[in-house]
């Protein structure tokens, strides 16, 4: 259990991508199963034990400890399961020889029924230390929050495999925990695991940007090109009497589109975009689209009103038949064909987007017809459908990103090699009538600049700190002072978190406006007026 | 006569009036009783200062030696009169140097702790429990949620984490007196025989242990010679905790921040600071270690000071043990 616990704590404060691969990969190769395998199933959400809610966890405590002590404890801490993990006193004399293993814990927390719950895992935190007792409540109070995505752990696995990572996507869903047959398969001690189960996730394909000069090398008769929807890559594969939905790296998203989900009444496997509305009539803007994401359960209001529905573009399997190998042109016509024996509320089919050359083309990316495309996709009339992002066979040309003029507001430390350079900036644009003018923060960006801009922005925060608050600075902003950072972004969402009322997609900071005094910076209404259109 | 007209807080410090010496004073006073070397509670300026040899060494290094207009060694455990009031220094396991001041007056007795913890610590001498009328005791730590570990278990995860990432310079903050000293001493024990890079600011405190039979190994300064960044590659770099948050740290490739503290028992306290690899290493007594010495003094009462004092009072009153906070300002707790 202390290897699992040490391992929550290294990821939760890791902040780099490669670090909690290393932290990941290490402990798959050092630890036994089953516990390994447990771990992982805690990691990616397929971990499935009974919930404790956080006014029992109190009450076990305070029955053995003074109720004022804790209180100035859990005040002082701010979490309740790291409080308790910390204050638990143990019961002398029964304190175990050796702390029980993840294994154990979990087989304890799993045969405990509703009544002898509270008993089960009193008698675990008696028998562990400190992080082994905060692993054990972060179990059963459900939500890790270590900062580590599925895909993230199957990267891992891979890593660790020395595997693609698609063959794991490929297999996962036919697999359980402890998934000690994995395991094998990527150490070399057993043959790769065979899938029988049913409606399997297939590894997507992805395409690469369109960079400079490469349209010039092409030839625009080999391609056929569609519009690019600003929507959520989905996969629905239906096979006996099993339906599902998959995001684009495998994670089973059924559960969010039941709307969808039923009218699977096929036996394929199709790739396309799922967008909100009625594609026979209007299809949803992104702020629509967000309506539905991000949710666990979704009412049937929420259903009637923003209907799901799938674009499709592409076809992977008809009844037994794998059409990957074929050459996009052919799937494109089994695809249509068979769109038209679906529910056309549900699934329609992504139109080509004629053009001669690719000026012509240029000219439709750059003003699309509604407001949810974000450029076009190129694909290769003879190309397979093949798993990763090959280069050559599908481009996207995505439509040129928004920019913003905005005043630097608060720095903060970065992580590594950034740790001492401050690197991560929030920024805002003017609000208020004139002469009250006040900076609302916008947005979050940490890249886009070159290292010796860095320096540069490091140092103007540092000349310029007006506060402090732990790792991070506000900076001097005001009429007559700041720097004015040009951003790049996406789009833009409405957002009832912020208290400017917009989120920026993939914010990034384009250019440093050293030149540009901070009253000339932009307004808010200037993002308003993009949520609008 | 009453406990409070032996000892009882003034501006400058906690104050006896029958022996007229303030202990640990924050600003320049007449006669001064220190307890140990952190400038919050060693400060310069005094008229005459009363304190361990080692303690007074290394005022004398930070401060030069013109730090007070006179000075005297105590030895420990000897009883020194001032002014008709015995007192005597006896160990508090803090830093090098550190000790507890027993006031002893008409037959009472009174033992300031000053800063202390009952860990092991290869760099200084063990606490001694003192039997006394009154206990003042700090309260750093002074929650039930501060549970320090065995610091060998924390030196043994920097030493995974380094034999993880090979590639990476581990950066351990460590305060200058004391801390950064038992980190590598604790580093040596654990069979670590590399050379340990330092920041300057621990020269003087590292060269000074070494000198009092401390064995710390080899100790290079971090600076950057011809190589550059990957001199430094798999290293393990140990300075003051401000230091890393500072230019000064990049000349290390891609560093993993590491800060040897007992707060770093509260993960959002690390996650706040930055650290990568909290180390839960203290020189302060932990919550047990607090109730403990408290029941070992046999003191009838305790006077709870600089750290959180209400949650050590509420103990002692549910333990039947008359306790109070004793509001003194100024301390800081550098040694963590």
């Amino acid at each position: 259990m202390n290897r699992f616990a040490e391992l929550l704590d290294r990821l939760v404060l890791t902040p780099s991508r490669n670090g909690k691969l290393t932290l990941l990969t290490d402990y798959f190769r050092s630890v036994e199963d089953p516990d390994r395998g447990l771990a992982l199933a805690a990691i990616t959400g397929d971990l499935k034990i009974a919930a404790v809610k956080p006014a029992m966890l109190r009450m076990l405590v305070t029955e053995r400890m003074d109720p004022v002590l804790f209180g100035y404890s859990y005040d002082y801490v701010g979490d309740l399961a790291e409080t308790v993990s910390l204050v638990w006193p143990q019961t002398p004399g029964r304190i175990a020889n050796r702390e029980p293993t993840l294994g154990e814990v979990v087989a304890k927390l799993q045969a405990a029924s509703r009544s002898d719950g509270p008993k089960v895992l009193t008698g675990l935190l008696d028998s562990a230390g400190i992080s082994a007792r905060f692993a054990i409540i972060k179990l059963v109070t459900g939500g890790l929050r270590i900062g580590v995505s599925a895909r993230l752990a199957k990267q891992a696995l891979a890593d660790f495999g020395k595997v693609d990572v698609a063959e794991i996507e490929e297999l996962w869903h036919g697999l359980s925990p402890p998934y000690t047959v994995l395991f094998a398969w990527l150490e070399g001690k057993a043959e790769k695991p065979r899938n029988t189960a049913m409606a399997l996730f297939r590894p997507v394909m992805l395409s690469n940007p369109v960079g400079d000069g490469d349209l010039e090398k092409l030839d625009p008769a080999d391609y056929a090109a569609e519009w690019k929807w600003d929507g959520i890559r989905v996969q629905a594969v239906a096979e006996g009497g099993i339906r599902r939905l998959y995001s684009r790296t495998g994670d089973d998203v059924s559960g969010a589109f039941p709307d969808l989900a039923d009218a699977m009444h096929f036996s394929a496997a199709l790739d396309g975009e799922l967008l909100v509305g009625d594609p026979r009539e209007a299809t949803g803007t992104f702020s629509d689209l967000q309506q539905r994401l991000n949710r666990k359960t979704v009412t049937p209001k929420m259903q009637q009103q923003y209907p799901a529905f799938m674009r499709c573009y592409d076809v992977l399997q008809i009844g037994a038949e794998d059409l990957r190998p074929l050459s996009f042109r052919e799937r494109r016509g089994r695809l249509e064909a068979f769109i038209g024996t679906l529910d056309p509320s549900r699934f329609d089919l992504s139109p080509f987007v004629d053009f001669a050359d690719w000026q012509a083309l240029e000219d439709l990316r750059r003003a699309p017809p509604h407001p949810i495309i974000e450029g076009v996709m190129l694909k290769r009339w003879d190309s397979p459908y093949v798993a990763g992002r090959p280069k050559g066979p599908w481009f996207k040309w995505k439509r040129d990103p928004h920019t913003v003029d905005a005043v630097l507001m608060y720095a903060q430390r970065g992580h590594g090699k950034r740790s001492s350079f401050y690197s991560d900036y929030t920024f805002g644009v003017w609000s208020g009538v004139e002469g009250a003018e006040e900076l609302v923060p916008v947005g979050k960006a940490y890249f886009g600049f070159t290292d010796e801009e860095l320096k540069q922005i490091d140092k103007y925060v540092r000349d310029n700190t007006v506060e402090r608050f732990g790792p991070v600075r506000s900076v001097r902003a005001d009429r007559d002072n700041g720097l004015v950072l040009e951003v790049a972004f996406e789009g833009l969402n409405r957002s009832t978190r912020h208290k400017s009322g917009v989120a920026m997609r993939f914010p990034r900071i384009s250019r440093l406006r050293w030149d540009k005094p901070a009253n000339e910076a932009d307004r808010i209404e200037t993002l308003q007026a993009l949520l609008d259109r | 006569m009453r406990a409070s007209d032996l000892l009882h807080p003034r501006p400058e410090g906690l104050y006896c009036p029958p022996g007229d010496f303030f202990i640990d004073p924050v600003r320049p006073v007449n006669r001064a009783l220190i307890t140990h070397g952190h400038s919050d509670h060693a400060r310069s300026g005094h008229g005459s200062v009363l304190a361990t040899q080692q303690t007074l060494d290394i005022m004398g290094l930070r401060y030069g030696e013109d730090f007070a207009g006179t000075t005297q060694a105590a030895a420990l455990g000897e009883r020194i009169a001032l002014d008709g009031v015995d007192v005597s220094f006896h160990p508090a396991g803090h830093v090098l140097g550190s000790a507890q001041i027993s006031v002893e007056h008409q037959g009472r007795r009174i033992v300031a702790s000053g800063d202390y913890k009952r860990q092991k610590d290869a760099t200084c001498l063990p606490f001694e429990p003192i039997r006394c009328d009154v206990f003042i005791t700090e309260a750093t730590f002074g929650l039930p949620v501060f549970r320090h570990p065995p610091d060998t278990e924390e030196i043994a995860r920097l030493l995974k984490s380094a034999a993880q990432f090979p590639e990476r310079s581990h950066l351990v903050g460590a305060y200058a007196l004391g801390k950064a000293q038992r980190v590598m001493r604790l580093l040596r024990d654990a069979g670590y025989d590399r050379p340990l890079y330092i920041h300057g600011a621990l020269a003087k405190l590292s060269a000074y242990y070494q000198s009092q039979g401390i064995d710390l190994g080899e100790l290079e300064p971090a600076t950057v010679e011809d190589g550059g960044k990957q001199d430094f590659a798999g290293a393990i770099v140990v300075g003051p905790p401000s230091a890393f948050a500072d230019r000064w740290a990049r000349r290390f490739p891609d560093p993993i921040s590491c800060f040897a503290s007992g707060w770093m028992r509260i993960r959002q306290r690390a996650k706040q600071g930055g650290v990568e690899l909290p180390l839960i290493i203290s020189d302060h007594a932990d919550w047990d270690e607090l109730t403990a010495t408290i029941k070992e003094t046999g003191a009838a009462e305790i006077w709870v000071t600089h750290g959180r004092e209400e949650a050590l009072v509420r103990w002692c009153e549910l333990e039947g043990i008359a306790a109070r906070p004793l509001h003194l300002v100024g301390y800081e707790d550098e040694g963590d």
